[in-house]
Protein backbone atom coordinates (compact mmCIF):
# COMPACT_ATOMS: atom_id res chain seq x y z
CA UNK A 1 0.00 0.00 0.00
CA UNK A 2 1.23 3.70 -0.67
CA UNK A 3 -0.30 7.17 -1.25
CA UNK A 4 2.31 7.51 -4.66
CA UNK A 5 0.39 9.58 -7.29
CA UNK A 6 -3.03 9.41 -5.39
CA UNK A 7 -3.61 13.14 -4.69
CA UNK A 8 -2.28 16.14 -5.76
CA UNK A 9 -1.70 19.97 -4.73
CA UNK A 10 -3.41 21.53 -6.75
CA UNK A 11 -3.51 25.66 -5.56
CA UNK A 12 -1.68 27.56 -3.05
CA UNK A 13 -2.42 30.65 -1.15
CA UNK A 14 0.48 32.94 0.84
CA UNK A 15 0.45 36.16 2.27
CA UNK A 16 3.22 38.34 2.45
CA UNK A 17 4.33 38.17 5.66
CA UNK A 18 4.02 41.20 7.76
CA UNK A 19 6.91 42.29 10.26
CA UNK A 20 3.88 44.14 12.53
CA UNK A 21 0.34 42.37 13.12
CA UNK A 22 -1.30 45.67 13.27
CA UNK A 23 -5.35 44.46 13.76
CA UNK A 24 -5.28 41.70 12.07
CA UNK A 25 -6.86 38.25 13.79
CA UNK A 26 -5.29 34.95 13.04
CA UNK A 27 -8.64 33.46 12.14
CA UNK A 28 -8.82 36.94 9.70
CA UNK A 29 -5.42 35.79 7.91
CA UNK A 30 -6.65 32.42 7.63
CA UNK A 31 -9.82 33.67 5.44
CA UNK A 32 -7.48 35.83 3.62
CA UNK A 33 -5.07 33.09 2.46
CA UNK A 34 -8.29 30.81 2.36
CA UNK A 35 -9.73 32.26 -0.49
CA UNK A 36 -6.81 32.79 -2.44
CA UNK A 37 -5.84 29.23 -2.12
CA UNK A 38 -9.34 28.46 -3.20
CA UNK A 39 -9.77 30.60 -6.05
CA UNK A 40 -5.96 29.66 -7.03
CA UNK A 41 -7.19 26.16 -6.96
CA UNK A 42 -10.01 26.93 -9.60
CA UNK A 43 -12.87 25.83 -7.38
CA UNK A 44 -15.54 26.88 -4.85
CA UNK A 45 -15.42 26.92 -0.89
CA UNK A 46 -18.00 24.53 -1.27
CA UNK A 47 -15.40 21.70 -2.98
CA UNK A 48 -13.30 22.03 0.15
CA UNK A 49 -13.98 18.45 1.91
CA UNK A 50 -11.24 18.13 4.17
CA UNK A 51 -9.51 20.59 6.67
CA UNK A 52 -6.07 20.23 8.47
CA UNK A 53 -5.28 23.22 10.09
CA UNK A 54 -2.02 24.44 12.64
CA UNK A 55 -3.27 25.85 16.00
CA UNK A 56 -1.99 29.38 16.16
CA UNK A 57 0.15 30.64 19.15
CA UNK A 58 -1.73 34.04 18.54
CA UNK A 59 -5.24 32.35 19.98
CA UNK A 60 -5.03 29.21 20.55
CA UNK A 61 -7.53 26.78 21.71
CA UNK A 62 -8.44 22.83 22.06
CA UNK A 63 -11.31 21.39 19.76
CA UNK A 64 -9.70 24.04 16.99
CA UNK A 65 -10.53 22.73 14.04
CA UNK A 66 -14.60 22.79 14.36
CA UNK A 67 -14.27 26.58 15.61
CA UNK A 68 -11.75 27.65 12.28
CA UNK A 69 -13.63 26.21 10.26
CA UNK A 70 -17.25 27.58 11.40
CA UNK A 71 -15.22 31.11 11.33
CA UNK A 72 -14.95 29.81 7.40
CA UNK A 73 -18.07 28.08 6.54
CA UNK A 74 -16.71 25.01 5.82
CA UNK A 75 -18.71 21.66 5.99
CA UNK A 76 -16.11 18.77 6.17
CA UNK A 77 -16.27 15.25 5.72
CA UNK A 78 -12.44 15.01 7.02
CA UNK A 79 -10.86 17.50 9.90
CA UNK A 80 -7.90 17.70 12.11
CA UNK A 81 -5.22 20.08 13.85
CA UNK A 82 -1.78 18.63 12.96
CA UNK A 83 1.08 19.47 15.77
CA UNK A 84 4.49 18.48 14.59
CA UNK A 85 5.69 21.76 15.12
CA UNK A 86 7.31 23.14 11.60
CA UNK A 87 7.15 19.72 10.03
CA UNK A 88 3.44 20.52 10.27
CA UNK A 89 2.88 21.53 7.09
CA UNK A 90 4.42 19.25 5.44
CA UNK A 91 3.31 16.20 7.48
CA UNK A 92 -0.56 17.83 6.25
CA UNK A 93 0.03 17.06 2.87
CA UNK A 94 0.65 13.19 3.17
CA UNK A 95 -2.50 13.60 5.49
CA UNK A 96 -4.28 14.99 3.18
CA UNK A 97 -3.20 12.86 0.38
CA UNK A 98 -3.50 9.77 2.82
CA UNK A 99 -7.01 10.70 3.82
CA UNK A 100 -8.51 11.25 -0.29
CA UNK A 101 -6.80 7.83 -1.03
CA UNK A 102 -8.91 6.05 1.42
CA UNK A 103 -12.02 7.74 0.21
CA UNK A 104 -12.41 9.83 3.29
CA UNK A 105 -12.59 13.08 1.06
CA UNK A 106 -11.80 14.70 -2.11
CA UNK A 107 -10.45 18.41 -1.55
CA UNK A 108 -8.68 19.31 1.66
CA UNK A 109 -7.64 22.55 2.27
CA UNK A 110 -4.18 22.69 4.57
CA UNK A 111 -4.39 25.85 6.50
CA UNK A 112 -1.79 27.76 9.11
CA UNK A 113 -1.61 31.15 9.99
CA UNK A 114 -0.18 33.36 12.80
CA UNK A 115 0.64 36.58 14.54
CA UNK A 116 3.73 37.44 15.66
CA UNK A 117 3.55 39.01 19.46
CA UNK A 118 6.71 40.31 20.56
CA UNK A 119 7.56 39.66 24.05
CA UNK A 120 9.15 36.55 26.28
CA UNK A 121 9.32 33.23 24.43
CA UNK A 122 6.57 31.27 25.13
CA UNK A 123 7.37 28.93 27.99
CA UNK A 124 7.73 24.86 27.03
CA UNK A 125 4.09 23.66 27.25
CA UNK A 126 5.11 20.03 28.13
CA UNK A 127 5.99 18.96 32.32
CA UNK A 128 9.13 17.42 31.62
CA UNK A 129 10.50 20.29 29.20
CA UNK A 130 9.49 22.84 32.43
CA UNK A 131 11.33 20.85 34.62
CA UNK A 132 14.79 19.50 33.13
CA UNK A 133 15.13 22.45 30.26
CA UNK A 134 13.55 25.52 31.51
CA UNK A 135 15.38 25.78 34.70
CA UNK A 136 18.79 25.48 32.65
CA UNK A 137 17.74 28.60 29.98
CA UNK A 138 16.92 25.95 27.27
CA UNK A 139 14.16 27.84 26.18
CA UNK A 140 12.84 28.35 22.51
CA UNK A 141 14.62 26.45 19.62
CA UNK A 142 17.85 28.75 19.78
CA UNK A 143 19.83 26.72 21.87
CA UNK A 144 19.34 23.56 20.96
CA UNK A 145 20.51 24.68 17.34
CA UNK A 146 23.49 25.65 18.51
CA UNK A 147 24.18 22.73 20.14
CA UNK A 148 23.67 20.66 16.81
CA UNK A 149 25.92 23.32 15.27
CA UNK A 150 28.89 23.43 17.65
CA UNK A 151 28.53 19.59 17.85
CA UNK A 152 28.49 19.38 14.45
CA UNK A 153 31.62 21.49 14.20
CA UNK A 154 33.55 19.57 15.98
CA UNK A 155 32.93 15.64 14.35
CA UNK A 156 33.23 17.31 10.80
CA UNK A 157 34.90 20.54 10.99
CA UNK A 158 32.00 22.29 9.67
CA UNK A 159 33.08 26.09 9.33
CA UNK A 160 31.22 28.85 10.31
CA UNK A 161 31.81 30.53 6.84
CA UNK A 162 30.28 27.19 5.41
CA UNK A 163 26.82 27.85 7.48
CA UNK A 164 26.50 31.44 6.44
CA UNK A 165 27.24 30.63 2.86
CA UNK A 166 22.99 29.37 3.08
CA UNK A 167 21.64 32.14 4.34
CA UNK A 168 24.02 33.88 1.60
CA UNK A 169 22.87 31.84 -1.49
CA UNK A 170 19.33 31.85 0.24
CA UNK A 171 19.24 35.61 -0.13
CA UNK A 172 20.62 35.78 -3.62
CA UNK A 173 16.58 33.43 -4.23
CA UNK A 174 14.63 36.08 -1.64
CA UNK A 175 15.43 39.41 -3.86
CA UNK A 176 13.45 37.57 -6.58
CA UNK A 177 10.63 36.73 -4.40
CA UNK A 178 8.45 39.88 -3.87
CA UNK A 179 6.76 38.01 -0.73
CA UNK A 180 9.89 37.40 0.55
CA UNK A 181 10.46 39.67 3.83
CA UNK A 182 14.08 40.48 3.34
CA UNK A 183 14.28 41.06 -0.32
CA UNK A 184 15.99 44.70 -0.53
CA UNK A 185 19.55 43.83 -0.47
CA UNK A 186 22.36 40.67 -1.30
CA UNK A 187 23.90 39.50 1.95
CA UNK A 188 27.62 38.71 1.92
CA UNK A 189 29.31 35.80 4.40
CA UNK A 190 30.84 38.50 6.33
CA UNK A 191 28.10 40.25 6.56
CA UNK A 192 26.78 37.16 8.59
CA UNK A 193 29.79 36.74 10.50
CA UNK A 194 30.05 39.99 11.64
CA UNK A 195 26.23 40.23 12.62
CA UNK A 196 25.60 39.74 15.95
CA UNK A 197 26.32 36.66 18.08
CA UNK A 198 23.10 34.97 19.58
CA UNK A 199 23.75 31.85 20.40
CA UNK A 200 27.32 30.84 20.07
CA UNK A 201 27.97 30.05 16.76
CA UNK A 202 24.82 31.21 15.50
CA UNK A 203 24.55 34.58 14.47
CA UNK A 204 21.34 36.66 13.67
CA UNK A 205 21.48 36.48 10.19
CA UNK A 206 21.31 32.04 10.67
CA UNK A 207 17.91 32.62 12.56
CA UNK A 208 15.02 33.17 11.93
CA UNK A 209 13.08 35.97 11.96
CA UNK A 210 9.36 35.64 13.10
CA UNK A 211 6.59 37.39 11.48
CA UNK A 212 2.93 37.53 10.55
CA UNK A 213 1.45 35.86 8.40
CA UNK A 214 -0.32 32.81 6.41
CA UNK A 215 -0.64 29.77 3.59
CA UNK A 216 -2.78 27.44 2.72
CA UNK A 217 -2.60 24.57 -0.05
CA UNK A 218 -5.16 22.58 -1.67
CA UNK A 219 -4.80 18.79 -1.80
CA UNK A 220 -7.37 17.11 -4.30
CA UNK A 221 -7.92 13.76 -5.35
CA UNK A 222 -7.14 13.00 -9.38
CA UNK A 223 -10.72 13.46 -10.13
CA UNK A 224 -10.99 17.50 -8.57
CA UNK A 225 -7.39 17.67 -10.29
CA UNK A 226 -8.85 17.08 -13.54
CA UNK A 227 -11.03 20.12 -13.00
CA UNK A 228 -8.23 22.61 -11.36
CA UNK A 229 -6.73 25.60 -12.82
CA UNK A 230 -3.03 25.37 -12.63
CA UNK A 231 -1.31 22.05 -13.84
CA UNK A 232 -1.33 19.50 -10.30
CA UNK A 233 1.78 18.89 -8.47
CA UNK A 234 1.77 15.16 -7.82
CA UNK A 235 3.04 13.67 -4.33
CA UNK A 236 5.08 10.58 -5.52
CA UNK A 237 6.31 10.06 -1.54
CA UNK A 238 6.26 10.92 1.97
CA UNK A 239 7.74 9.74 4.82
CA UNK A 240 7.78 10.64 8.61
CA UNK A 241 10.07 9.82 11.68
CA UNK A 242 10.38 11.18 15.22
CA UNK A 243 13.13 9.74 17.79
CA UNK A 244 13.16 12.95 20.50
CA UNK A 245 11.74 16.43 21.73
CA UNK A 246 14.58 17.70 23.38
CA UNK A 247 17.57 17.35 21.70
CA UNK A 248 19.65 16.42 24.66
CA UNK A 249 17.26 12.87 24.61
CA UNK A 250 18.18 12.17 20.80
CA UNK A 251 20.53 9.40 19.80
CA UNK A 252 22.49 11.39 18.31
CA UNK A 253 23.06 15.43 17.43
CA UNK A 254 24.22 15.04 14.29
CA UNK A 255 22.36 12.31 12.39
CA UNK A 256 18.87 13.58 12.98
CA UNK A 257 15.60 11.26 12.34
CA UNK A 258 15.53 13.14 8.41
CA UNK A 259 17.02 10.09 7.17
CA UNK A 260 14.80 7.65 7.60
CA UNK A 261 11.57 10.40 6.86
CA UNK A 262 13.63 10.86 3.58
CA UNK A 263 14.61 7.41 2.77
CA UNK A 264 10.67 6.44 2.91
CA UNK A 265 9.85 9.40 0.76
CA UNK A 266 12.19 8.29 -1.98
CA UNK A 267 11.26 4.69 -1.12
CA UNK A 268 7.47 5.40 -2.32
CA UNK A 269 8.24 7.50 -4.38
CA UNK A 270 10.93 5.47 -6.42
CA UNK A 271 13.67 7.62 -6.55
CA UNK A 272 17.02 9.10 -5.74
CA UNK A 273 17.67 12.30 -4.51
CA UNK A 274 20.08 12.77 -7.40
CA UNK A 275 16.68 12.82 -9.31
CA UNK A 276 15.75 15.91 -8.10
CA UNK A 277 15.94 19.25 -9.88
CA UNK A 278 14.53 21.60 -5.87
CA UNK A 279 15.52 20.93 -2.73
CA UNK A 280 13.30 23.19 -0.76
CA UNK A 281 14.30 22.06 3.46
CA UNK A 282 13.08 23.60 6.18
CA UNK A 283 15.50 26.21 7.29
CA UNK A 284 14.92 27.68 11.02
CA UNK A 285 18.79 28.26 10.80
CA UNK A 286 21.78 27.76 8.50
CA UNK A 287 22.88 24.57 10.19
CA UNK A 288 19.68 23.15 9.68
CA UNK A 289 19.74 22.93 6.07
CA UNK A 290 23.40 21.24 6.10
CA UNK A 291 22.32 18.24 8.53
CA UNK A 292 18.99 18.31 5.96
CA UNK A 293 21.14 17.89 2.75
CA UNK A 294 23.50 15.51 4.41
CA UNK A 295 20.59 13.41 6.06
CA UNK A 296 18.37 13.24 3.11
CA UNK A 297 20.66 11.81 1.08
CA UNK A 298 22.23 15.14 -1.45
CA UNK A 299 25.74 14.79 0.17
CA UNK A 300 27.82 12.74 2.46
CA UNK A 301 27.27 12.40 6.24
CA UNK A 302 29.48 15.18 7.22
CA UNK A 303 29.85 16.67 4.07
CA UNK A 304 27.07 19.26 4.28
CA UNK A 305 29.75 22.16 4.84
CA UNK A 306 31.73 21.84 1.80
CA UNK A 307 28.91 20.76 -0.04
CA UNK A 308 26.80 24.23 0.36
CA UNK A 309 30.20 26.06 -0.16
CA UNK A 310 30.66 24.53 -3.37
CA UNK A 311 27.14 24.10 -5.22
CA UNK A 312 25.10 27.30 -5.86
CA UNK A 313 22.37 26.99 -4.36
CA UNK A 314 20.29 29.83 -5.98
CA UNK A 315 17.43 29.56 -8.27
CA UNK A 316 20.15 29.17 -11.26
CA UNK A 317 22.59 27.52 -9.56
CA UNK A 318 23.85 23.83 -9.81
CA UNK A 319 22.15 22.95 -6.54
CA UNK A 320 18.57 25.16 -6.09
CA UNK A 321 17.39 24.78 -3.05
CA UNK A 322 14.86 27.51 -1.32
CA UNK A 323 14.28 29.64 -4.16
CA UNK A 324 11.58 31.73 -2.23
CA UNK A 325 14.63 32.49 0.29
CA UNK A 326 13.92 30.11 2.86
CA UNK A 327 12.38 31.07 6.02
CA UNK A 328 15.96 32.95 7.05
CA UNK A 329 15.22 34.93 4.15
CA UNK A 330 10.89 34.72 3.60
CA UNK A 331 10.70 35.15 7.28
CA UNK A 332 8.66 32.84 9.94
CA UNK A 333 4.77 33.26 10.52
CA UNK A 334 4.58 31.19 13.09
CA UNK A 335 3.67 27.22 11.17
CA UNK A 336 3.61 29.26 7.94
CA UNK A 337 7.35 29.74 7.70
CA UNK A 338 7.09 25.61 7.18
CA UNK A 339 4.66 25.79 4.60
CA UNK A 340 6.91 28.43 2.79
CA UNK A 341 8.66 25.33 1.15
CA UNK A 342 5.69 23.46 -0.08
CA UNK A 343 4.20 26.68 -1.66
CA UNK A 344 7.55 27.39 -3.03
CA UNK A 345 7.82 23.31 -4.64
CA UNK A 346 4.15 23.64 -5.18
CA UNK A 347 5.04 27.01 -7.43
CA UNK A 348 8.05 26.19 -8.86
CA UNK A 349 7.01 22.77 -10.19
CA UNK A 350 3.94 24.20 -11.77
CA UNK A 351 6.29 26.53 -13.57
CA UNK A 352 4.93 30.25 -11.70
CA UNK A 353 8.23 30.58 -10.18
CA UNK A 354 8.26 34.33 -12.32
CA UNK A 355 11.53 35.66 -12.55
CA UNK A 356 13.36 33.03 -9.91
CA UNK A 357 11.69 29.97 -12.17
CA UNK A 358 13.84 26.62 -12.11
CA UNK A 359 14.55 25.94 -15.39
CA UNK A 360 13.23 22.06 -16.18
CA UNK A 361 12.32 21.46 -12.80
CA UNK A 362 9.89 18.91 -12.75
CA UNK A 363 10.58 16.61 -9.29
CA UNK A 364 11.42 18.23 -6.34
CA UNK A 365 12.01 17.25 -2.36
CA UNK A 366 10.34 18.94 0.70
CA UNK A 367 11.63 18.62 4.19
CA UNK A 368 9.65 19.66 7.17
CA UNK A 369 11.11 19.98 10.57
CA UNK A 370 9.69 20.81 13.90
CA UNK A 371 11.08 20.88 17.60
CA UNK A 372 14.79 21.09 17.30
CA UNK A 373 15.50 18.28 14.63
CA UNK A 374 12.83 16.53 16.13
CA UNK A 375 9.56 15.76 14.06
CA UNK A 376 10.74 15.05 10.17
CA UNK A 377 8.51 15.01 6.98
CA UNK A 378 9.91 14.12 3.54
CA UNK A 379 7.84 14.80 0.34
CA UNK A 380 8.77 13.90 -3.05
CA UNK A 381 6.58 16.11 -5.32
CA UNK A 382 6.18 15.82 -9.16
CA UNK A 383 4.63 17.87 -11.86
CA UNK A 384 3.55 15.21 -14.58
CA UNK A 385 4.02 16.54 -18.55
CA UNK B 1 20.98 38.27 47.64
CA UNK B 2 18.16 39.05 44.82
CA UNK B 3 15.06 36.84 44.15
CA UNK B 4 15.68 34.54 42.00
CA UNK B 5 13.30 34.94 39.23
CA UNK B 6 14.67 32.12 36.72
CA UNK B 7 11.51 29.49 35.96
CA UNK B 8 12.40 26.44 38.80
CA UNK B 9 11.64 22.34 38.44
CA UNK B 10 7.83 21.81 39.88
CA UNK B 11 9.14 17.72 40.98
CA UNK B 12 6.67 15.58 40.18
CA UNK B 13 6.02 12.30 41.68
CA UNK B 14 7.88 10.32 39.83
CA UNK B 15 10.76 13.09 39.77
CA UNK B 16 10.90 14.16 43.20
CA UNK B 17 14.22 11.70 44.23
CA UNK B 18 16.02 13.12 42.06
CA UNK B 19 15.87 16.91 43.27
CA UNK B 20 15.86 15.75 46.61
CA UNK B 21 18.98 13.99 46.43
CA UNK B 22 20.20 17.26 44.42
CA UNK B 23 19.50 19.76 48.01
CA UNK B 24 21.82 16.70 49.18
CA UNK B 25 24.45 17.79 46.80
CA UNK B 26 23.80 13.91 45.21
CA UNK B 27 23.48 13.08 41.55
CA UNK B 28 21.14 9.90 41.46
CA UNK B 29 20.26 8.51 38.45
CA UNK B 30 17.84 5.67 38.24
CA UNK B 31 19.07 2.33 36.74
CA UNK B 32 16.80 -0.23 34.82
CA UNK B 33 17.28 -3.30 36.57
CA UNK B 34 16.26 -5.73 33.32
CA UNK B 35 18.82 -3.60 30.72
CA UNK B 36 21.07 -2.26 33.06
CA UNK B 37 20.88 1.03 31.23
CA UNK B 38 20.83 4.49 33.47
CA UNK B 39 18.19 6.47 33.02
CA UNK B 40 18.01 10.22 32.70
CA UNK B 41 15.59 12.34 33.13
CA UNK B 42 13.11 10.24 35.79
CA UNK B 43 11.00 7.86 34.25
CA UNK B 44 8.40 5.38 35.63
CA UNK B 45 9.16 2.89 33.20
CA UNK B 46 12.92 1.91 31.33
CA UNK B 47 12.07 4.21 28.08
CA UNK B 48 15.03 1.65 26.76
CA UNK B 49 13.11 -1.57 27.50
CA UNK B 50 10.23 -1.24 29.31
CA UNK B 51 10.52 -2.68 31.93
CA UNK B 52 9.28 -2.11 35.60
CA UNK B 53 12.20 -2.13 37.31
CA UNK B 54 13.38 1.36 37.61
CA UNK B 55 15.95 1.60 41.07
CA UNK B 56 17.60 4.80 41.82
CA UNK B 57 21.44 4.65 42.05
CA UNK B 58 24.58 7.53 43.07
CA UNK B 59 25.90 8.46 40.03
CA UNK B 60 29.96 9.26 39.40
CA UNK B 61 28.94 13.21 38.84
CA UNK B 62 31.73 13.10 36.39
CA UNK B 63 30.85 13.24 32.15
CA UNK B 64 32.07 15.34 29.21
CA UNK B 65 30.34 18.08 27.78
CA UNK B 66 28.74 16.79 24.47
CA UNK B 67 27.82 20.37 22.84
CA UNK B 68 27.23 23.72 24.03
CA UNK B 69 26.74 27.00 23.27
CA UNK B 70 27.47 30.12 24.53
CA UNK B 71 23.97 32.22 25.01
CA UNK B 72 24.11 35.99 24.49
CA UNK B 73 20.61 36.46 23.76
CA UNK B 74 18.25 34.74 25.43
CA UNK B 75 14.67 33.82 24.52
CA UNK B 76 13.32 34.44 27.69
CA UNK B 77 13.65 38.01 30.04
CA UNK B 78 14.84 35.53 32.77
CA UNK B 79 17.74 34.84 31.34
CA UNK B 80 19.75 38.03 30.63
CA UNK B 81 23.53 37.76 31.02
CA UNK B 82 25.50 35.31 28.87
CA UNK B 83 25.42 31.55 29.97
CA UNK B 84 26.24 28.45 29.20
CA UNK B 85 23.91 25.85 28.13
CA UNK B 86 25.53 21.89 27.74
CA UNK B 87 24.78 18.49 27.16
CA UNK B 88 26.95 16.97 29.36
CA UNK B 89 27.04 13.06 29.18
CA UNK B 90 27.70 11.04 32.00
CA UNK B 91 29.43 8.57 32.54
CA UNK B 92 27.09 6.59 33.10
CA UNK B 93 25.50 7.16 29.83
CA UNK B 94 22.83 9.25 30.06
CA UNK B 95 23.01 13.03 28.72
CA UNK B 96 21.86 15.73 30.51
CA UNK B 97 20.47 19.57 30.12
CA UNK B 98 22.52 21.99 32.24
CA UNK B 99 24.86 24.43 32.38
CA UNK B 100 28.56 24.87 32.80
CA UNK B 101 30.09 26.61 35.16
CA UNK B 102 32.88 28.44 33.77
CA UNK B 103 34.41 31.32 31.57
CA UNK B 104 32.60 31.07 28.29
CA UNK B 105 36.10 30.99 26.82
CA UNK B 106 37.19 28.24 28.54
CA UNK B 107 34.68 25.66 27.62
CA UNK B 108 34.64 23.29 25.07
CA UNK B 109 33.39 20.02 23.31
CA UNK B 110 34.43 16.96 25.23
CA UNK B 111 35.85 18.90 28.05
CA UNK B 112 36.26 16.53 30.86
CA UNK B 113 33.33 18.25 33.53
CA UNK B 114 32.70 17.44 37.53
CA UNK B 115 29.21 17.80 38.80
CA UNK B 116 28.48 20.87 40.77
CA UNK B 117 25.40 21.86 43.16
CA UNK B 118 24.08 25.03 42.83
CA UNK B 119 21.54 25.93 45.61
CA UNK B 120 19.88 28.90 43.27
CA UNK B 121 17.28 28.48 45.77
CA UNK B 122 16.72 27.40 49.94
CA UNK B 123 14.52 24.60 48.74
CA UNK B 124 16.03 24.16 44.84
CA UNK B 125 19.02 22.97 44.17
CA UNK B 126 20.40 22.87 39.90
CA UNK B 127 22.35 20.59 39.01
CA UNK B 128 25.23 22.06 37.05
CA UNK B 129 28.62 20.96 36.18
CA UNK B 130 32.49 22.57 36.18
CA UNK B 131 35.78 21.69 34.64
CA UNK B 132 36.84 18.66 36.56
ZN1 LIG C 1 15.47 -1.29 30.65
Amino acid sequence: MSIKAKAAAIGIGELKPLKEPGDNTALGLMAKVTAEAIADAGLEKKDIDGFLVGVPFADPGFIYPASAAEVLGLHLKMLNQVDIGGASPAGMIWRAAAAIDAGMCNAVLCLVADLNRRGDQRPPTVSVMREFEAPYGNIGANCGYAMIAHRHMFEYSTKPEQMAKVAVDQRTNALKNPLATFNDKPLTISDVLNSRMIVDPLHIFEIVSPVSGGAAVIVASPEVAKRAKHPPVWLLGAGEYCNHSSITYAPSLTESPIKIAADSAFKMAGLKPKDMQLVCPYDCYTITVIVTLEDAGFCKKGQGGPFVAEHDLTYKGDFPCNTHGGQLSFGQPGLAGGMSHVTEMIRQLMGRGGERQVKNASLGYVNGNGGIMSEQVGLVMERRS
Amino acid sequence: MSEYTKPLPKPSPTSRPFWDAAKRHQLMLQRCGACGQFIYYPRDRCPNCFADELKWQRASGLGKVYSYTVVHRASSRHFMEPYILAIVELDEGPKMTTNIVADPRAVHVDMPVAVYFDDVTPDRTLVKFKAA
